[in-house]
């Protein structure tokens, strides 16, 4: 009894029709928020999540709570596989919608395990260069550098009062701060007016504080640790790690940012916050830093040529394009390739996308190396949109010729 | 005698609409100077090759919104009555307003600027941007909206320092005035921008300071040479040949329209002003500085003859060098010249109020004379979409702007469908009813500038817009199409007694048929645009407010198809439905774009946001009505009496 009520109640159309109200007002809570929370923002507190509690509407928080993304997703599933089987049959007048709620379940699994299983990672280099690596576009990872010895801790374990000890490492890393997001400022030499967070290292010209976490989809954070080494003899000093002395990008920015005091001071200051930091015990040299975390592809890309062209009088983008040459030790492959926006490269199980690029005039009037930023996506389940569109559309046309055949003919006969 | 009148009615109407449109397809006759032909010149702009009648009518549509210019706007078209003196020709009562083809306003602002900076052509509709610069009143030689370059030019200063202040401020976040202040800037940048296109502007007689220039070039760079190297320099020289060079510069820097085509080894249009600062470093001058140059200065002196003869030889240098251009922009002037939606648009009312009298006497003559002419409208309309595809080279779906049109064309064709299958005049107050409302939208959004814009190189794939973008306009346009039956059903039954039971059945049919095909072109279309996102930066989904609006639409006709199944709603709930899915619609298509976020966005509309809300207020009060209890509707009331 109970178990029919349970069947009963998980195979009902009317199940059906509440989830799919849920997720529209779902989706448009989750749209409307975008605007105050930001893109990623609203994507996990809305669509990748089981339970919302409260809603940022127009600037207003108002109380509400929905069912999340992934709560309606797995619901829905569980409705479609359900009333799938116990009420599958192939009749000529069902197998239309039979298949399309097939696609529907292929495209709702596809999205779940993209979420769970891929991977968005960044290859950037200016034309020369040579990238055997990408970098992660969230993550990040503390390194220590003994000559070609390379530990990686991942900036998730940094938590504040951790106290971690590696096996490869002789000394311990007391966590004092860890900022997911940092912002930083020069310490011009008139100006002091508190000490420095530790009197080491790059702490001395600059100092380092915590903000909040970006909402932009595609900013991303920069995080910063303050970290005490202690050996048993005692402590090698506090000093700060910040991705702030290590991404290029924001190297450039800082470069700019202090352009108007002349080219040869802002030179001085990038060099003061990109000096290498290190600690040395018992002889062993420890150079560290943090840095987006690292995934080594067993080939490597070599950037060629880039070339952004706009349209002729205007500054409207007309094509994004890298020529990269791909050498590939085991299968002895040495080609070049084009990648363009919509033309990505499909290569080793991940797919190299044209993402962002500083190319021609205004990177020539710059006097900069044209450079190129690809988007590299890991995702064992891109397959499965195409699959699940193509089930739904012929499911739907089937289903649709069926009764326009049907109306037709009943029209005739009248 | 009636029944020949019956059956011949329809197809003269649809004649003498059909000879309304060709006959304005003739270009008007130039009487002096030869305008049309100056039109037709190639130039580009905005990144691709056009006529200067686009120019022109594109830039006169920002300014003014409007593609003509009224030089004496405050005359109405009426005198007012006490001046109408000989009561016996009451043709007198009209005044002879001059109104110009926007070729003839931009051959004089680029080549007779004292005379163009007269003309009122900078619409203000802001009374403090009015008062912040000083300008009359409505009165005797004003009519409060419409001011000359020359009436503005002394508060340029004013204006610029409002303007900074503006652009520092946030769009959304701006109010109507510095919506305006920042308005009326751009649109002083474009006119001087196409004032300084083929001369320095206000330079009196530019052929013979052209010739100055060019003989001053030897002795110039001698001058500048000799100056730079600390010798004695001949101060005359110099200074003339310093203030041509810094003339040019700042033509340059306006960074005006290119005029001049592809010659030698030069590969690319080029700018006058660019050609100008090239020619001392042995670049010359060209035949076609030189040409354009007579021409203007045929212009400033008044001659016609000799303008259109040295417009004739231009011509004939460019059909040598540039024939694809010069076909190109022919080709698109008569397209302006057809104005194929804004025609459409106008026999759409008028089928549409055939089809609703139709109604009331139940007349099938007016009904078929309806058919008739929404066929002819839907012709001219596609012909239009057609004609567009070619001159761009692309699928029908760029922009907002042919998303409008492509709705509308789409409606259009499953209204004139329903209406092949019913006879009922329905579907035709669909088709003319969304042909009619898309195409006043297409309109107002040509109000932003050149329709035809270069495509982003994201967006630039014939492919992926031919395929999810069609898809996904077309379900709009079928979910439109739902919503509008489903409007019929409430006016008619609620206002009417003309809803009979068999009407009303028919009408739920068409709507729900409707809506499963809006579901398979709506799931189609917003799947196919995620697997487009994979293709370009390796995301299917990421929750943009583009494609969560075109997921909303999905789910609700999905929603409204299984509260079918399920027995849940009836005839009137799917009405209710039909109508709110307008709401998800239009929410879709204008809303998300006014949320200023994502990748998707276009920007912030004011009056379109007001447009929206008045939209979406009067579906809820449709829906509201379509939920009164049966015995206030006036077509049940008469079913059961």
């Amino acid at each position: 009894m109970l178990i029919k009520k349970i069947v009963g109640f998980f195979t009902s159309l009317k199940l059906t029709v509440v989830l799919l109200a849920f997720a529209i007002v779902l989706v448009f809570v989750g749209t409307i928020a975008q605007a105050d929370e930001g893109l990623y923002g609203a994507q996990v507190h809305y669509f990748k999540q089981w339970l919302v509690l409260g809603a940022h509407f127009f600037g207003h928080k108002i109380p509400l709570i929905l069912p999340g993304g992934y709560l309606l997703g797995v619901l829905l599933l569980v409705n479609l596989i359900s009333a799938h089987i116990y009420r599958f049959q192939l009749t000529s007048n069902k197998i239309g919608i039979q298949l399309a709620h097939a696609g529907v379940i292929v495209l709702l699994v596809g999205q779940l395990s993209t979420d769970l299983l891929s991977r968005e990672l960044q290859m950037r280099f200016t034309e020369g260069e040579t990238r055997s690596y990408s970098d992660s576009a969230s993550e990040y990872e503390l390194i220590f550098a003994n000559g070609n010895e390379v530990t990686a801790i991942s900036e998730k374990i940094l938590k504040p009062g951790a106290e971690l000890k590696i096996p490869s490492l002789p000394f311990t890393i007391r966590v004092k701060e860890h900022w997911h997001n940092s912002d930083m400022n020069f310490r011009a030499p008139m100006l002091q007016n508190a000490p420095p967070l530790t009197p080491n290292g790059v702490a001395v010209n600059f100092d380092f504080r915590k903000i909040e976490d970006v909402k932009a989809m595609d900013s991303r954070n920069v995080p910063t640790a303050l970290l005490e080494f202690i050996t048993p003899a005692g402590s090698l000093g506090t000093w700060i790690a910040s991705a702030w002395t290590t991404d290029p990008a924001l190297i450039e920015a800082v470069r700019n940012g202090y352009a108007q005091m002349g080219a040869a001071m802002a030179q001085g200051i990038v060099t003061k916050l990109i000096a290498p930091q290190s600690t040395t015990v018992g002889g062993n040299k420890f150079t560290f830093l943090i840095r987006p975390a690292r995934v080594r592809h067993p080939f490597s890309l070599t950037l060629l040529k880039a070339t952004h062209t706009v349209y002729p009088g205007t500054d409207i983008p007309k094509d994004f394009r890298s020529r990269v040459r791909i050498d590939n030790a085991q299968t002895g492959e040495h080609r070049e390739v084009e990648i363009s926006m919509n033309h990505p490269l499909r290569y080793g199980g991940y797919t190299y996308y044209q993402y962002q690029m500083d190319a021609g005039q205004v990177a020539q009037q710059a006097g900069r190396t044209p450079s190129s930023v690809l988007s590299v996506v890991r995702n064992p389940s891109w397959l499965t949109p195409y699959i699940g569109c193509g089930m739904v559309g012929i499911g739907l046309i089937i289903q649709f010729l069926y009764h326009l055949v049907g109306f037709v003919s009943k029209r005739k006969t009248k | 005698m009636k029944k020949i009148l019956q059956a011949w009615t329809p197809p003269i109407l649809m004649l003498v609409m059909a000879l309304w449109f060709f006959g304005k397809l003739q270009a008007p006759k130039d009487k002096t100077f030869a305008y049309g032909d100056f039109g037709r010149l190639p130039v580009t702009f905005n990144g691709r090759v056009k006529p200067m009648d686009s120019v022109a009518r594109n830039s006169l549509l920002e300014i003014r919104e409007k593609q003509t210019l009224n030089t004496e706007p405050w005359k109405g078209l009426f005198k007012p009555w006490n001046k109408w003196k000989p009561w016996w020709k009451p043709w007198m009562a009209f005044n002879h307003i001059k109104i110009l083809p926007a070729s003839e306003w931009l051959a004089n602002v680029m080549m007779n600027s004292p005379v163009a900076d007269q003309w009122p052509c900078f619409r203000m509709d802001n009374p403090d941007l009015i008062s912040l610069l000083k300008l009359p009143d409505k009165g005797e030689k004003s009519d409060g909206k419409h001011y000359s370059w020359n009436q503005i030019q002394p508060m340029f200063d004013t204006l610029g320092k409002e303007n900074a202040r503006v652009q520092k401020i946030e769009s959304a976040n701006r109010t109507a005035y510095e919506n305006a202040i920042s308005k009326l800037e751009q649109n002083i940048t474009l006119y001087a921008r196409l004032r300084n296109t083929v001369q320095p502007a206000e330079v009196p007689d530019w052929p013979a300071q052209l010739a100055e220039f060019e003989r001053l070039i030897p002795a110039g760079i001698a001058a500048v040479q000799a100056q730079q190297a600390g010798k004695e320099f001949d101060k005359t020289n110099f200074n003339l040949f310093v203030g041509y060079i810094s003339t040019f510069q700042f033509m340059a820097s306006l960074e005006p329209p290119l005029i001049l085509p592809p010659s030698g080894s030069r590969p690319e249009w080029r700018r006058m002003a660019d050609v100008l600062l090239e020619s001392p470093r042995g670049a010359g001058i060209d035949n076609f500085v030189r040409t354009y140059a007579n021409l203007a200065g045929a212009l400033a002196v008044n001659e016609p003859e000799k303008f259109n003869a040295t417009l004739a030889d231009l011509r004939s240098q460019l059909e040598q060098s540039q024939p694809k251009a010069i076909g190109k922009s022919r080709a698109e002037v008569y397209f302006n010249q057809m104005e194929p939606f804004y025609n459409a648009m106008i026999i759409y009312i008028l089928a549409g109020l055939l089809a609703v009298f139709s109604w009331f006497n139940l007349s099938e003559t007016l009904r078929r004379s309806s058919v008739w002419l929404v066929w002819l409208a839907f012709a001219i309309h596609t012909s239009g979409l057609i004609y567009r595809m070619v001159l761009e080279g692309r699928p029908p779906v760029t922009n907002l702007y042919s998303s409008a049109i492509f709705i509308g064309w789409g409606a259009v064709l499953l209204g004139l469908i329903l209406e092949n299958f019913h006879k009922n005049g329905i579907g035709l107050v669909v088709a003319s009813g969304i042909g009619f409302i898309t195409l006043i939208i297409a309109h107002h959004l040509a109000l932003e500038g050149d329709t035809m814009e270069m495509m982003r190189a994201v967006l630039d794939t014939n492919f992926w817009l031919a395929t999810h973008v069609v898809a996904v306009t077309v379900g709009y346009a079928s979910t439109f199409v739902a919503g509008f039956l489903a409007l019929i059903y409430i006016v008619r039954g609620f206002f009417t007694k003309t809803l009979d039971a068999a009407t009303g059945k028919s009408l739920a049919r068409m709507i729900y048929g409707i809506v499963c095909f809006a579901t398979l072109f709506s799931f189609v279309g917003t799947v196919l645009g995620g697997i487009w996102a994979d293709q370009s930066w390796g995301r299917f989904w990421g929750w943009d407010p583009k494609e969560n609006g075109a997921l909303i639409i999905v789910l609700w006709n999905a929603l409204i198809l299984h509260l079918r199944w399920g027995g849940l709603i009836r005839e009137r709930g799917l009405v209710n439905c039909a109508i709110f899915g307008n709401v998800v619609t239009a929410w879709s298509w204008f809303g998300v774009n006014m949320l200023g976020i994502g990748l998707h966005s276009y920007g912030f509309t004011e009056a379109a946001f007001f447009w929206l809300v008045l939209f979406v207020v009067s579906q809820l009060a449709f829906i509201a009505l379509g939920l009164l209890p049966t015995k206030l509707w006036k077509s049940f009331k008469s079913r059961t009496a």
